[in-house]
């Protein structure tokens, strides 16, 4: 039986997953964040490089930031050939991870639509469908009625406020439970004796003759031989004690769950116009995401109005949810780009390394960043997957515009 | 929800208020002299300050009008709101 077809069963667990380390003295690596990205890097410095001399430094308790708090929506129909191939990559990678960490991820392609409710949305996304089929990314253009047979409850009537006039749809898209990822993660990479080091904030970054020595932590000193920084949305913050600035804004972005319900929402729909998703986890609670709060802070809660306007524009969209019960709402801190994709690769500083940016999409490149990091680590020389992404593109100019693909949406 | 005192207007809801950005980054006067790099920097790195933050702020349903502001990113205390124009005035 596959890891996630034991999903089913996965209640049981066994007393310990992983056991939290004392920092040591020093580590050929110290990766700086304990959410999906740095405990992918852990992961796979392991698996795919032997590098094991690895402590993830993590200032409150593991995958407690924007690992805990996001939508799990994970998909690969981005627009321009950079992005599709790492974000393809990342789903390609989950397609087979709950059985290369033998652990159930609750894994479901159950597919995701893209709303288009305006003729240049139109426009956008049958452009996006063809780059994505010349990318070899699974993807359809779907009539409005095309839509509705896919998600039946969606409301396609002409007299909507903002009417669906199409969509575009990923079939190998879907969700998975983000939890169980970083749990799944984070097993795998102790068991491999990588140090997961938890209520260690990094405080300081000690550089010698332009190169990265070791961390200063709430936990004591600690040398590296190489450092990589994880922290989304408190990149920014890191990089300046390191001394060089980062082309990023840190905004709360927010989402919501309801009661559980029966089974009512078979797939994943997102809308970028007007700033919602939603999808139906596997528990039955609906998951209703919204756009960013529009100022910058740090401080993991968002403006009532915002939400107040997504609900609005959803229950256009699911009349039928305008009976749901909203239990929860939080926001995290995400970490957004000029250009809406992620930064990956070398800094002004001799083997400290990021991986941020990711903003409000991180968690469906979950391996992927995890993958191309690693091999950075380990060879000190950009992943090709990740090349296109490094910091230099904020001087040369080259970006790599996802704004449309991204937008807020995931 | 911020309570935001405009300069012309007084205490108001945030959701009237259009969120500008950073405040004090000015267009360089001659962006022909400026190297890639200085370009750059003017273009796409802005202050992502932890702590009391200048910004701009429109009261986009009220008076229509641009000022500033030094908001605390860490717990959204409004610090200081100032006419443009003004000297930033000393917050911390
Ligand atoms: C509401 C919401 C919904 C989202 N929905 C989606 C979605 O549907 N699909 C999608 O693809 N993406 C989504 N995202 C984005 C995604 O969550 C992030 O891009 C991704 O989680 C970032 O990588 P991470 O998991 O490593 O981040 P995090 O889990 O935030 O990890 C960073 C870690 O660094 C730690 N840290 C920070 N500073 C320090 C320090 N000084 N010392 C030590 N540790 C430190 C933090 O405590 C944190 O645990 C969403 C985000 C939010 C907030
Ligand atoms: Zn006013």
């Amino acid at each position: 039986m596959s890891a996630d077809a034991r999903a089913a069963d996965a209640v049981e667990h066994p007393e310990w997953l992983w056991h939290a380390a004392e920092p040591k003295k020093s580590y050929d690596v110290v990766i700086v964040g304990g959410g999906g990205h740095g405990l992918a890097t852990a992961h796979y410095l392991a698996r795919n490089h032997g590098i094991t001399r690895v402590a993830v430094l993590e200032k409150g308790w593991l995958a407690g930031g924007n690992m805990a708090r996001n939508t799990a929506i994970i998909r690969s129909n981005y627009l321009l050939d950079a992005s599709a191939a790492l974000y393809e990559h990342a789903l390609k990678l989950w397609e087979g991870l709950a059985e290369d960490l033998d652990y159930p991820l609750l894994f479901s392609q159950r597919g995701v639509l893209n709303l288009a409710h305006s003729p240049q949305d139109v426009r956008d996304g049958v452009r996006r469908v063809e780059a994505n089929a010349l990318n070899g990314v699974d993807a359809e253009w779907l009539d409005a009625e095309q839509a509705r047979e896919v998600c039946p409850i969606l409301n396609i009537s002409p007299e909507a406020r903002y009417p669906v006039l199409g969509a575009t749809y990923q079939p190998r898209a879907g969700i998975a439970k983000h939890d169980h990822v970083a749990w799944g993660l984070a097993r795998s990479a102790a068991a491999a004796g990588v140090d997961l080091v938890e209520n260690c904030e990094v405080t300081g970054i000690d550089v010698r003759a332009g190169r990265v020595t070791g961390v200063r932590t709430t936990r004591g000193v600690i040398a590296a031989d190489r450092v990589a920084l994880c922290a989304a949305g408190h990149s920014s913050r890191l990089a300046a004690l390191a001394g060089f600035p980062l082309p990023l804004q840190s905004h709360p972005l927010q989402a919501l769950v309801t009661e559980l319900l029966e089974p009512v929402h078979p797939t994943v729909v997102m809308s970028n116009a007007v700033h919602a998703y939603v999808s139906q986890a596997h528990k039955g609670e609906l998951v209703l995401g919204a756009g960013i709060d529009a100022y910058n802070a740090y401080t993991q809660r968002g403006a009532f109005h915002i939400v107040e306007r997504q609900m609005a524009a959803l229950l256009e969209l699911f009349p039928l949810f305008a009976r749901a019960h909203v239990l929860r709402a939080w926001a995290g801190v995400v970490d957004v780009s000029p250009d809406a994709s992620p930064v990956i690769g070398h800094t002004p500083v001799e083997h400290l390394y990021v991986n941020c940016g990711w903003g409000t999409g991180g968690f469906k490149a979950t391996p992927a960043a995890g993958w191309v990091l690693a091999h950075t680590l380990a060879h000190d020389t950009a992943h090709p997957l990740g090349a296109p992404f490094g910091l230099e593109r904020f001087t040369t100019g080259a970006l790599v515009d996802e704004h449309g693909a991204a937008a807020v949406a995931h | 929800m911020l309570l935001i005192a405009c300069p012309w207007c007084g205490p108001r809801d945030e959701a009237e208020f259009h969120y500008g950005p950073e405040a004090h980054h000015d267009h360089p006067a001659d962006p022909a002299l400026l190297s890639d790099e200085e370009w750059g920097r003017y273009l796409f790195f802005h202050d992502n300050t932890h702590g009391p933050r200048a910004e701009r702020c429109c009261h986009s349903a009220g008076c229509r009008r641009w000022f500033h502001t030094v908001r605390d990113t860490a717990h959204h205390e409004i610090l200081a709101v100032h006419r443009i124009g003004e000297p930033k005035p000393e917050t911390a």
